[in-house]
């Protein structure tokens, strides 16, 4: 049987990828450096500003920091907020070189 | 023994919500609507109606708590006139778009500006596009059978209907109405089953942003976008003329009382002259097709109940015989003309109608349309038969033009 949407209005479920891979959107995809980022370089839970920050939920508190890729639509508000810089917004197509 | 009582067209809607037993009212008072909105807190206030009566402090706010209360899976009813029904107009689309079965009243008054307290029917017309089924009465009696049949039509096909009668002229003109019995209601209208009910089990987020293509959801199904949510509407509408008609005619079987369903007719069958228009206006027609006939004229009259869904198939079949068409209206489309004349012509497009049509706006602002003028104006449309003149224009009635 096909799955199709019967839903009368408009409705979703709040659910990880309910809007689809959302990462798709990405032009910019962060790139973290590790010998820069703070909790990396401490080896302890610090800073996590990036986690605090992204506005789609998609960066982890962990060590190291880890963001995932198939939501993170690339909008660069990690970087802008890292205070060591150890983020870098590279285009798409050349990360994937 | 029937309970009949001499009652003005707002007691009459009110007696006819208070029979479909909402669980939320929220309503603002305007004229000519007051009265109506007023009854419905008495009742509630006394006890007579177990509903929660929200106050508001606008139009927008009332038509959003029916909204969301209509979201939870309650019955739900508001009313307004005129200005107030543009201010709700955002959220016209809104609850068309959410698919709720709203029923609402509008009590038809002329819009400013100038100021006008008076009747027409620009404020339910200038609605017409936003996704509400639209039903025009034409006395009292059809404004309380219409607002049961509206949640019976509102809650099957899930679209918001708005019952139109006419400021003043019915809403404070008293007339004898039947008041049915309300086991018979329940017979009729069986309990609201909402697709929309918010759960903390079951949690969901109602109308999110959607995209312009299909998404595949979190569980990998093919969602709608934005665009087949629209046509979700379209589709809906394209199968509600059957259940107003189901919805009229079953009504008709227990009550004896049959209002029709899209259309209604009045000595059509062999008319060369057809008078139209929507609610009171189309039965001071009946009134000028009586005088008509008394002068020889072989004329008649159909009344557009339904205004959307537009009673495509049915108006082919009742004007296929006219000579002549007169349409008389409360309403414009301005820099064109009055919407039931286009629709018509619309809906006569690839027929073998090929009748003069006269659009004839009349009685905007409360002007008073006498029977008189109708006859004469009807009269004039059947004599430019054979003439050439189709009547791409609008003719003002009773209206001074300067010199």
């Amino acid at each position: 049987m096909e799955n199709i949407d019967t839903n009368v209005s408009g409705v979703c479920t709040p659910a990880v990828g309910e809007a689809g891979r959302t990462g798709e959107w990405r032009e910019l995809r962060p790139v973290i450096d590790s010998t820069k980022c703070i909790p990396e370089v401490k080896g302890k839970p610090a800073c996590f500003l990036c986690w605090l920050y992204c506005p789609d939920g998609v960066v982890s508190m962990t060590i190291p920091v880890e963001i995932d890729m198939d939501y993170c639509k690339g909008c660069g508000v990690c970087a802008e907020e890292c205070p060591p810089n150890a983020i870098k917004m590279v285009r798409e197509v050349d990360a994937d070189e | 023994m029937n309970d009949v009582r001499i009652i003005t067209g707002n007691e009459a809607a009110a007696l006819a919500v208070k029979l479909a037993k909402p669980g939320v009212i929220a309503a603002y008072p305007i004229t000519p609507q007051t009265s109506l909105a007023e009854k419905l807190s008495e009742y509630v206030e006394k006890g007579e109606l177990k509903s929660e009566y929200v106050r508001v402090e606008s139009e927008h706010s009332s038509l959003t708590v029916c909204i969301s209360a209509s979201t939870v899976g309650a019955r739900v009813f508001t009313a307004t006139s005129s200005n107030g029904l543009l201010y709700m107009h955002e959220q016209l689309h809104w609850a068309a778009g959410s698919r709720l079965p709203v029923v609402m009243c509008c009590v038809n008054r002329g819009v400013g500006a100038p100021w006008s307290i008076f009747n027409d029917q620009q404020d339910s017309f200038s609605q017409r596009d936003t996704g509400w089924i639209q039903i025009y009465c034409r006395d009292n009696q059809e404004i309380l059978d219409t607002i049961i049949q509206a949640y019976r039509i509102a809650e099957e096909v899930y679209i918001p209907v708005m019952v139109c009668y006419d400021g003043f002229i019915l809403s404070h003109t008293m007339m004898p109405v039947e008041i049915p019995d309300s086991g018979l209601i329940e017979e009729f209208l069986p309990p609201y089953r909402p697709h929309t009910i918010l759960s903390p089990d079951d949690p969901k987020t109602i109308n999110p942003v959607f995209f312009p293509t299909r998404r595949e959801n979190s569980e990998g199904i093919l969602c709608d976008g934005y665009m087949e949510m629209r046509y979700k509407l379209q589709a809906a509408f394209e199968k509600s003329g059957e259940v107003i008609r189901n919805a009229s005619r079953e009504w008709a079987e227990i009550t004896g009382r049959d209002h029709g369903g899209l259309i209604w007719e009045y000595m059509t069958e062999d008319a060369e002259l057809i008078l139209t228009g929507m609610g009171s206006i189309a039965t001071e027609a009946t009134l000028a097709a009586d005088a008509l006939r008394d002068e020889g004229i072989r004329a008649g009259v159909v009344g557009i109940r339904a205004y959307r869904p537009f009673p495509k198939e049915e108006v082919a079949q009742a004007f296929k015989k006219a000579t002549a068409i007169a349409v008389f209206e409360k309403c414009i489309s301005y820099g064109y003309e009055g919407g039931v004349c286009s629709d018509l012509k619309a809906a006569f497009y690839g027929t073998d109608i090929k009748a003069p049509i006269h659009d004839y706006i009349a009685g905007l602002g409360g002007r008073d349309v006498k029977t008189g003028e109708i006859v004469d104006a009807a009269r004039a449309t059947l004599e430019t038969v054979g003439s050439g003149d189709t009547g791409n224009k609008t003719i003002w009635l009773n209206c001074y033009k300067g010199i």
